[in-house]
């Protein structure tokens, strides 16, 4: 075959075959428990974190519940305490990090047009580690072990004296599955976006949920060690008696302020960045126009990414640090509003000079837009010191940071879905039950949480069982509790449709938006293998280039292979070995996990815990290759 | 001139849901400061927001009829992009201009609240426990400091000086009319300083989380004229007047015999617990159990009966086991006022 | 399916690279970040302590110094093993590699021993105070990457006597070469706040 050629069909059904012999796996228990394959990993990521959003969704029903009526009796104290610390860790560390990076996960090598992503052991090392984290928590939390101080777990509260038992142990723990899981998946995302794009996919050409994730990655490799440093802090002062936060010792409550919100404000935009790159690619699709102001984008999801880390003390405003500090945060809280108000500029802009087609994922996007802005612009008015102290640690911030998350990250997160099912599936989710899911999030939100400003202003703080009556809250709380009726049922919408439309939807075809990023350039769902062969880019919209699409061949067809590349220009360097099914990291998963859980009971677990994970290593690099001494009798 | 947009306040709306506990109806120098930031921030922010969507909703709306066509890719050029460009660029500077008042404003308030005159103010030292305040005011003559506890008086127009310490956990003090929250963090002291100036009733509520009853952790807040807070102040400083009838005084003997005097004080009696709300003028208190119910014998009764019943979680036991005993004790708790 | 054209063909390409080329290199580089961020922000745990806890150390004698000097001489010391194996796996020779790697497993069991000695003379318990704490907590840290990266070159001794290396083996070498720096490297800071700290500030 030489280069410049067209391609018989022939010549293709050939190279199928041989790509299938050398991708194949083990199918059956022996594939669910082996699977390296990046699109099988994603998806089981993807469902998991759905299931734990409902989970967490069912524990926000019953704390609405509670509070629709003043002095009610539904929930007692202790049970309410855990339901809040579970929602919010819940939502946090066992959904939105997760589920950005599943996506990412299922999607980045597509868009890298990569047989397969880097490190496919690490990749499912960690979603079994997220895995066996997630269902330690929840069963920690039915055995009534669960956690009872709060996502944030504040000193001394969360310290020996005040959380005895294993409650506050079982989370912390919690924290360390979910950070090293969160840390693999970024370590992946680094070096496949940097050195295992297409040939061609020079920097400039990147699709922009490409440049969000490189940001998200980067900024879970700066953020997470902060909460891991953290709560180990935290576990060895409640176990083996250090004293870094007991302030009877010389310790300082406040240092757990610092070195979690250090994690816990970037860990917002790490929520967040991923959603912007979502929604870019949605409107560039559904707008049928590449996004205005490429260069500009970019550089504000590094804004984004950079600023982040200069915000975190706008949380601790209340705990009377020196007040010049508090102004310097004050003005970089402010600051981190202008990429924001510049990437909604470029995307409402692109919608006017495009062609638009008002599918679903856009309407989640135009839903993002109204709900995420008065969310920002909230939280303008928390980075001045003095309206914080007024309105801080209130249902006004609960109102802010759900319109900000849910707007900002979860609409766009349902777009996504919606847009890339079809890829992953197959099959086209229904167009009209999309439009209610829609509708009824869209109302039943705003229902929901609008009134939580107003209860802020009129005094009520957060995390309390039951209120006082006669404070003029009732109404508004039991606005807002019928608006989570309503999103309640936009969810079981929302289910209904993924369910049938999995056995009964549309089938999509390769390209059913006419979009123009390369995972729209292969089969839905995708082979094993990805891409015939290897495309190569021209242009910031490969799709929408031609009617041919430039290839390379060669890679990844008489060995597992995938291709690295130069960072800027991303030249074809290197042949890399993609790393064949295993069991080892489910293995060193369970290995790991034991480890985790057998420190909450006794120290010394971290010793006796690391040989079985050491030897599960061992078998994870182990060479699959014959021995110096079998070749030398073979040579013989 | 932040003072003129508070009267300008577009939130009148809202500003008519006054009440005993909401930052929207001001009643210090530093709830108003605050207040006036905040109609600063709506305004601005409001203004923003109306564009943003007026933007998109013109968007949908020019889009309704162009819906077929080849996709335009990078590089064929768009007639609208340079205007686009221009409009970007503009709104950006829109935004920077607006966050620059925006912050200047919020840093000449901050400044205002940080340099506010001191003068003459009272001190009081507010210690949160899980899950009740211990209100101390200060003298320069010792005897004449006295101890409350789940209550504030301060006079209109003198300025306050809060001290606030924590005795377990963190808690945070905070009472909406009168300006914003301060956190109370064990080993450290913070200071708030508030100036109220005008007469009425408040009610504060603990601001974090601070463990089962954070969300009974309540302070009510008499704002009074200087001579009303003299009197209340020196009654404070008296002990109760004995008790006579038999009832009560058999109560007090049921109050020292089941032990409530190693956790409560009371003045003038061998009750010098420290670990309890002090209970020297409990029955002249607006409410029982940091704010959990409004005094009156009968809630009295009720919370000695079961006290895990009305706030779970408490660290106050259950003592008089007998009604006979509960009775007599109530009675004698009443006279302390 | 979309239609295709070949442009080119990627089987000619090497099957490995040394340093910032390897794939390796990056995942390594990544955790490095990582580590690195954790030791940053142990550091400024330290300083906060210090300015929370006066004097410092409160009332304990410092760290003794002897065993410290020791393990930064032989930690120093053992770059010289580690860069001449480097080279050897970068120029592809079979047995030199091998010895550089026992070598380098010998470097770090003495230093684990060193540092066993180290923990002995640290003068303080880690639920003494929080001085105590935050100083076992850096030694720890330390001793857990020192740890690793040895359990990381027995592994890779020992693969290199049963199986023949490839040239992904070699810049394997190469790459665990590179973590050994980081280990050496982070040490300094780290050394300094454990044994210095107590005696400057």
């Amino acid at each position: 075959m030489t280069a410049g050629q067209d391609l018989e069909p022939l010549e293709d059904e050939a190279l199928r075959e041989r790509l299938e012999r050398v991708w194949a796996h083990p199918t059956g228990w022996r594939g669910v428990l082996t699977a390296v394959d990046h699109k099988v990993i994603a998806r089981r990521y993807i469902a998991t974190a759905f299931v734990f959003f409902f989970l967490a969704g069912v524990l926000a029903l019953l704390m609405r519940a509670q509070l629709a009526r003043p002095e009610s009796h539904l929930i007692g104290p202790d049970r309410y305490n855990q339901l809040f610390s579970m929602h919010g860790t819940t939502m946090m560390f066992l959904f939105a990090v997760p589920v950005m990076e599943a996506i990412a996960v299922y999607l980045v090598p597509l868009m890298c047009g990569a047989r397969n992503i880097c490190f496919p052991r690490l990749n499912a090392y960690g979603y079994w580690v997220y895995l066996f984290g997630g269902i330690m928590i929840w069963i920690a939390f039915a055995m009534n072990v669960g956690p009872e101080t709060g996502w944030f777990s504040y000193v001394p509260l969360a310290g020996p004296e005040f959380s005895p038992g294993k409650r506050t142990d079982f989370w912390a723990q919690m924290v360390t599955f979910t950070e090293v899981a969160a840390l693999a998946v970024a370590v992946q995302l680094v070096a496949q976006i940097l050195k295992q794009r297409a040939p061609g996919m020079t920097l400039s050409r990147m699709p922009l949920f490409l440049w969000s994730m490189l940001v998200t990655a980067f900024m879970v490799i700066f953020a997470m060690p902060a909460v891991m440093v953290a709560t180990t802090f935290l576990i060895t002062d409640r176990l083996v008696g250090t004293q870094f936060y007991n302030p009877a010792e010389g310790g300082d409550p406040l240092l757990w302020q610092h070195l979690f919100w250090f994690f816990g404000h970037p860990e917002v935009y790490i929520i967040f960045i991923p959603a912007l790159g979502m929604v870019s690619q949605i409107v560039a699709a559904f707008s049928r126009r590449t996004i205005l102001a490429y260069p500009a984008m970019v550089l504000a999801l590094l804004a984004n990414g950079f600023l982040a880390f200069g915000l975190w003390v706008h949380h601790m405003f209340a705990t009377g640090l020196p007040r010049l500090g508090d102004s310097f945060y004050t003005s970089a809280s402010m600051m981190i509003a202008i990429p924001s108000g510049l990437q909604i500029f470029a995307w409402i802009a692109t919608i006017w000079d495009g062609k638009p087609r008002f599918k679903t994922p856009l309407l989640f996007v135009i839903g993002f837009i109204v709900i995420f802005v008065l969310g920002g612009l909230t939280g303008v008015m928390l980075a001045s010191v003095p309206l914080d102290l007024q309105v801080h640690d209130t249902y006004f911030v609960v109102a802010h940071f759900h319109y900000v998350l849910i707007g900002g990250a979860v609409f766009p997160l349902f777009g996504a879905i919606y847009y890339w099912f079809p890829k992953i599936t197959g099959r086209l989710l229904d167009e009209r039950a999309g439009v209610w899911n829609f509708w009824t999030f869209f109302v039943g939100f705003n229902v929901a949480f609008f009134p939580m400003h107003i209860l802020g202003l009129l005094g009520m703080p957060r995390r309390v069982y039951t209120y006082k009556a006669g404070l003029g809250w009732e109404v508004w709380n039991l606005i807002s509790s019928l608006g989570a009726v309503l999103i309640a049922v936009s969810m079981l919408i929302f289910i209904i449709n993924v369910l049938v439309s999995l056995r009964r939807g549309k089938v999509a075809g390769d390209n059913p938006w006419e979009a123009s990023s390369l995972e729209w350039a292969t089969s839905s769902p995708p082979p094993i293998y990805n891409f015939l062969r290897i495309p190569v880019v021209t242009g910031r919209e490969p799709l929408w280039e031609g009617d041919k699409l430039p290839v390379m061949s060669g890679l990844g067809e008489t060995e597992r292979e995938s291709l690295c590349v130069s960072i800027v220009e991303a030249e074809p360097d290197i042949r890399q070995k993609s790393a064949p099914p295993t069991v080892w990291p489910l293995l060193a998963a369970i290995a790991t996990t034991v480890l985790f859980i057998g420190s909450i009971f006794h120290e010394w677990a971290v010793v006796w815990g690391a040989i079985p994970v050491a030897i599960t290593l061992c078998g994870w690099f182990w060479p699959g290759r014959p021995t110096r001494k079998a070749l030398k009798e073979r040579s013989a | 001139m932040i003072r003129r947009i508070t009267r300008l306040a577009p939130c009148l709306a809202l500003a008519g849901c006054a009440g005993v506990q909401s930052a929207l109806d001001p009643a210090s120098d530093q709830a108003s400061s605050v207040f006036g930031i905040w109609s600063l921030m709506l305004w601005i922010c409001g203004v923003m927001y109306a564009l943003v969507l007026a933007f998109l909703a013109a968007a949908i709306w020019k889009a309704r009829h162009r819906l077929s066509g080849p996709p335009i890719a990078e590089g064929q050029k768009s007639p609208a992009d340079r205007p686009l460009t221009r409009v970007l660029t503009g709104w950006v500077g829109l935004t920077v201009v607006g966050l620059l008042v925006l912050t200047f404003g919020s840093f000449l308030v901050d400044r205002q609240l940080a340099l506010a005159d001191q003068k003459n103010a009272q001190t009081i030292k507010i210690t949160a426990n899980q899950w009740w305040w211990k209100v101390e005011y200060d003298d320069p003559v010792p005897g004449r400091r006295f101890v409350t506890a789940n209550e504030l008086h301060l006079p209109v127009d003198r300025p306050a000086r809060i001290e606030l310490e924590a005795g377990d956990v963190i808690h945070s003090f905070w009472v909406p009319n009168l300006g914003g929250k301060q956190d109370l963090i064990p080993g450290r002291t913070n200071r708030l300083l508030v100036t109220p100036r005008r007469v009425g009733l408040f009610r504060g509520q603990c601001a974090e989380f601070c463990g089962l009853q954070h969300a009974w952790m309540a302070l009510d807040v008499t704002v009074e004229p200087q001579t009303a807070f003299a009197a209340w102040a020196e009654a404070q400083r008296r002990a109760p007047a004995p008790p006579s009838t038999p009832e009560a005084l058999r109560g007090r003997d049921v109050f020292i015999g089941a032990a409530c005097n190693s956790c409560h004080q009371v003045t003038g009696q061998p009750a010098q617990g420290q670990t309890g709300p002090d209970l020297t003028h409990m029955a002249s208190r607006p409410s029982l159990a940091a704010g959990a119910r409004p005094y009156s014998r009968q809630a009295l009764d009720e919370w000695l009966r079961d006290p895990q019943a009305l706030k779970p979680g408490n660290h106050m036991p259950l003592v008089a086991t007998r009604a006979d005993e509960r009775a007599a004790l109530v009675a004698y708790l009443d006279t302390l006022k | 399916m979309i239609r295709q054209r070949i442009v080119g063909d990627l089987s000619h390409l090497p099957d490995h690279a040394f340093g910032p080329r390897s794939l390796m290199w990056w995942g390594i580089l990544g955790f490095m970040l990582i580590e690195g961020a954790g030791f940053l922000l142990a550091g400024g745990a330290y300083f906060f302590l210090v300015g929370h806890v006066q004097p410092w150390p409160p009332g304990q004698t410092p760290p003794t110094l002897t065993w410290g000097i020791v393990f930064t001489v032989v930690i120093l010391l053992s770059e010289i093993p580690n860069a001449w194996t480097n080279n050897q796996a970068r120029h592809y020779r079979d047995w030199p590699t091998r010895i550089g790697l026992i070598l380098m497993s010998l470097a770090g069991a003495i230093l684990l021993a060193i540092r066993f000695l180290e923990f002995q003379a640290l003068n303080t318990r880690w639920d003494a105070d929080p001085y105590g704490s935050i100083i076992w907590a850096l030694m720890i840290l330390h001793t857990v990457h020192v740890v690793t990266d040895l359990g990381d070159t027995l592994y890779i001794t020992i693969v290199s006597f049963i199986w023949p290396f490839d040239g992904g083996e070699y810049s394997g070498v190469v790459d665990n070469c590179v973590y050994w720096r980081f280990v050496i490297l982070t040490w300094l800071p780290i050394g300094a706040l454990v044994y210095l700290g107590p005696r400057l500030l």
